[in-house]
């Protein structure tokens, strides 16, 4: 095909549920494609040499190697390209930021002067990966002889995941612990089912066991044993530390302890993990929102927005303090929210919370915004607009304004370095710490990320394990 | 999962387990807690004060009251059944006067109802360190009280019993006797334990004379780790997470009202909930 017979083939759009009907269920808002869109979409990669989207991706997929598989209809050996660099490829699939990594320097999407139409290579991702989940013909992989070494490995989220399954691979022993019931991290407690089935992250846990990992939950370290006792006492090499960035901000403004306002992390924790909105079956109570006010404009306050949809709120008001343009969401969660729904209230922010006298929220105060000067980070900075409050009665609140990093490993570890924002400081090679043996990974080291990045700490912190281990790969 | 070693029904509705759980036993220190989960695909995480711990034999005690439909399903397991999950042990253990820097003296530990299963391990300590420890403990009535005789063991002639019906000690007020030791000068400090009512009116009893008093503070928790925020109160103006900043705080900078409310954020879903279960429970015979 020449480029400009593949210039004019139609990009492949996304089958979905429809908006009204998804809003009220849990159930995966995007459908996937069919193999014949998945081939079809492949085919339009230019192939250019240059290879601009590899640079976009975080962990460097070969992305021009595997569309020309999937363009042939060859989605195994799709998959197999993936794989060599990317852990959790139908994960991924669903949750980059295409738009802002590898499609974003796609050479169709500049001919066709529109990032939402380079090549989707996102869904492509997700189609190779889902084909061979469900058809179980995913490659087992051979980990190497034992050497012996055994590995420790807290939290088990993204990073985690992939730096378990790497140290697995190269024949150690390995054992996760993780706090909560179930393993996942932030794919199973913050990311919603309509957005990430669970039935996918249990399939990659299902995969470390097949490895050898072991699986140790309800177990906070730090507390029912430390970093240092697992090196001293419990017979481990080595410690990968990923243990997220859990810790709430919340706004420090007033009301914000009233009953009906919750950090997002509550919000969606109580409904994905503890499956509160069973509500004949789930022992977690479950909060009747009708009316949600969500502060917040990135992934966790899309989620949190769609949720309360879901969860039966009749109006959902997201209130973002800065311009659509700055919105950090994922641009097909912005997109689908607004189908759904959710009404957008940009350049305000809440100024306080209103309570009635028993302690629930009945009202919030917002403050309206312009655009000011440029800050440092680039983005033109939100200056309040004096005497324009309003009110808009609500009965709960979600703060998703952001995570910091959870104080626990840093403050009973003796000798951890942390920065000033609390997140552990390694070795940009090898992801070591100030500790020997002790490695980092994740949204603990880099501030509330992304999992494509937290998924690359993890294996560069695996390579810097087994280098420090002397096991050769 | 975790096994139950041992049951026992203490009074109408208030049972000790103990459960295992080898490393919490081992690691545990007064004035921690654990998170309880009676089933994992639909249960609830609950916290419980860790009332005592064999490291030995690796068990830990668990002393509840049943209050909502957890600690319902909790009471209806036996003796060799087992929990879906104990994670711990969570907070931050009692700084205990005598240890911490603090010379010794005479600490008043004010136990209301359940409340006095988890002082129990803190006036050990406390008593351990060479402190003056009186215990007073609070109920409704003679029948309600727990570890009487665990509590005598500590206090000796300190230990004063307070009812609210006269049935047992005195009639009257737990911050009645802790008024009148305040009064006579005789406390150093005070550590209060119960229902969040009863703590507020003992910070109110300590604090026209000055006397340092802590409380440990019984929210409604999840992950317990910090992660949620839902645990959250206010202490001097600042908003702290009681599962990883507590359980115990400064009663006198707690905001109580604050706190009480909270406590009733979903007091008709647990309601709810808890007549669902009781009604179970009857259609079971049980
Ligand atoms: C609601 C929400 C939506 C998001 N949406 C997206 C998206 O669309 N795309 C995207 O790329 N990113 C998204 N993110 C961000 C992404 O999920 C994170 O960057 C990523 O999960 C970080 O991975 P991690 O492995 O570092 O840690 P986490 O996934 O946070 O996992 C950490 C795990 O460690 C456990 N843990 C913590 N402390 C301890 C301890 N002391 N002992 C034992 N275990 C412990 C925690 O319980 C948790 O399970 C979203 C985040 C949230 C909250
Ligand atoms: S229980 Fe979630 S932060 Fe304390």
């Amino acid at each position: 095909m020449t480029p400009k017979e593949k210039m004019a083939i139609a990009p492949q759009a996304m089958p979905e549920q429809d908006a009204k009907a998804r809003a009220r269920n849990m159930n995966e808002v995007a459908l996937g494609y069919t193999a014949e869109m998945a081939r079809c979409e492949a085919s339009r990669c230019m192939q250019c040499p240059a290879k601009p989207c590899m640079q976009g991706c975080p962990v460097a997929i070969n992305i021009p190697g595997f569309l020309a598989a999937a363009a042939e209809g060859d989605f195994a050996k799709a998959l197999k390209i993936i794989r060599r660099t990317s852990l959790l490829p139908a994960v991924c699939g669903r949750v980059c930021p295409q738009e802002k990594q590898c499609q974003k320097f796609c050479t169709m999407g500049k001919l066709l002067k529109d990032v939402d139409k380079a090549v989707a290579i996102g869904r492509i991702e997700r189609f190779v990966a889902d084909l061979a989940r469900e058809n179980g013909t995913e490659e087992t992989v051979e980990c190497a002889p034992k050497t012996g070494k055994r590995v420790a490995i807290v939290g088990s989220g993204p990073a985690s995941i992939t730096c378990a399954a790497d140290c697995a691979k190269a024949g150690c022993d390995v054992t996760m612990f993780e706090a909560f019931h179930k393993c996942g991290g932030v794919l199973v407690y913050g990311i919603p089912e309509f957005r990430l089935p669970k039935s996918i992250v249990r399939h990659e846990i299902d995969n470390l066991k097949k490895l050898g990992v072991k699986i140790e939950t309800n177990y906070v370290v730090g507390r029912t044993r430390t970093v240092k006792d697992f090196l001293a006492e419990d017979g481990f090499d080595a410690v990968f530390v990923g243990t997220g960035a859990g810790l709430p901000k919340f706004m420090d403004i007033e009301g914000e302890n009233l009953n009906g306002v919750f950090s997002a992390n509550e919000y969606l924790t109580r409904a994905n993990l503890m499956k509160a909105y069973e509500e004949d079956k789930a022992d977690t109570p479950f909060w009747h929102g009708k009316r949600v006010a969500v502060l917040g404009g990135g992934n966790v306050a899309m989620d949190a927005a769609r949720m309360a949809l879901r969860l039966g709120a009749e109006k959902v008001y997201l209130i973002y303090r800065r311009s659509m343009d700055e919105m950090p969401a994922r641009k097909e969660e912005v997109h689908h929210a607004k189908e759904e729904g959710v009404e957008f209230h940009i350049l305000e922010n809440a100024k306080r919370i209103l309570g009635d006298d028993n302690g629930f929220v009945c009202a919030i105060e917002c403050l309206r915004y312009e655009l000011g000067e440029k800050d440092a980070s680039g983005r033109r900075s939100p200056v309040a607009v004096p005497g324009s409050e309003f009110t808009l009665d609500v009965d709960t609140v979600v703060v998703a304004v952001g995570n910091a990093s959870n104080p626990l490993i840093p403050s009973t570890t003796e000798g951890l370095e942390v920065n000033k924002r609390g997140n552990i400081v390694v070795d940009p090679k090898s992801n070591m710490t100030s500790i020997p043996g002790v490695f980092a990974g994740g949204d603990i080291v880099l501030g509330a990320a992304t999992v494509i990045l937290a998924m690359g700490e993890g294996r560069r912190a695996a390579q810097g394990i087994l280098k420090y281990l002397g096991v050769h790969v | 999962m975790n096994k139950i070693i041992r049951k026992r029904r203490l009074s109408e509705n208030v049972f000790e387990m103990s459960v295992e759980a080898p490393l919490v036993a081992r690691s545990r220190r007064a004035g921690q807690f654990v998170i309880v989960m009676v089933d994992e695909e639909f249960g609830e995480r609950i916290p419980l004060t860790i009332a005592d711990a064999d490291p030995e034999a690796g068990t830990i005690t668990l002393i509840f009251q049943t209050v909502g439909a957890t600690t319902m399903k909790l009471a209806k397991k036996n003796e060799g059944d087992f929990i879906a999950a104990v994670l711990g042990p969570l907070g931050k253990p009692t700084s205990i006067r005598g240890e911490n820097g603090e010379k010794p003296g005479r600490v008043v530990c004010v136990g209301g109802g359940i409340g006095v299963a988890p002082m129990h391990p803190i006036a050990q300590a406390l008593k351990a360190a060479g402190n003056e420890v009186t215990i007073i403990m609070g109920a409704r009535n003679a029948g309600l009280f727990v570890m009487k005789d665990e509590m005598a063991a500590i206090a000796g002639d300190r230990l004063v019993l307070v009812t609210d019906d006269g049935s047992s000690g005195r009639k009257g007020l737990v911050t009645d006797p802790l008024k009148e030791l305040c009064e006579r000068g005789e406390v150093d400090e005070v550590i209060a334990i119960g229902p969040p009512v009863m703590m507020k009116f003992c910070a109110l009893a300590t604090k026209p004379f000055g006397v340092k008093t802590v409380a440990s503070l019984n929210t409604i928790m999840i992950d317990g780790t910090g992660m949620c925020g839902g645990c959250r109160v206010s202490v001097g103006g600042k908003t702290k997470f009681v599962c990883v900043d507590g359980p115990e705080f400064d009663a006198h900078q707690v905001d109580w009202d604050l706190m009480l409310k909270r406590m009733g954020a979903f007091r008709p879903q647990e309601i709810a909930a808890k007549e669902h279960e009781c009604n179970l429970l009857k259609a079971a015979g049980l």
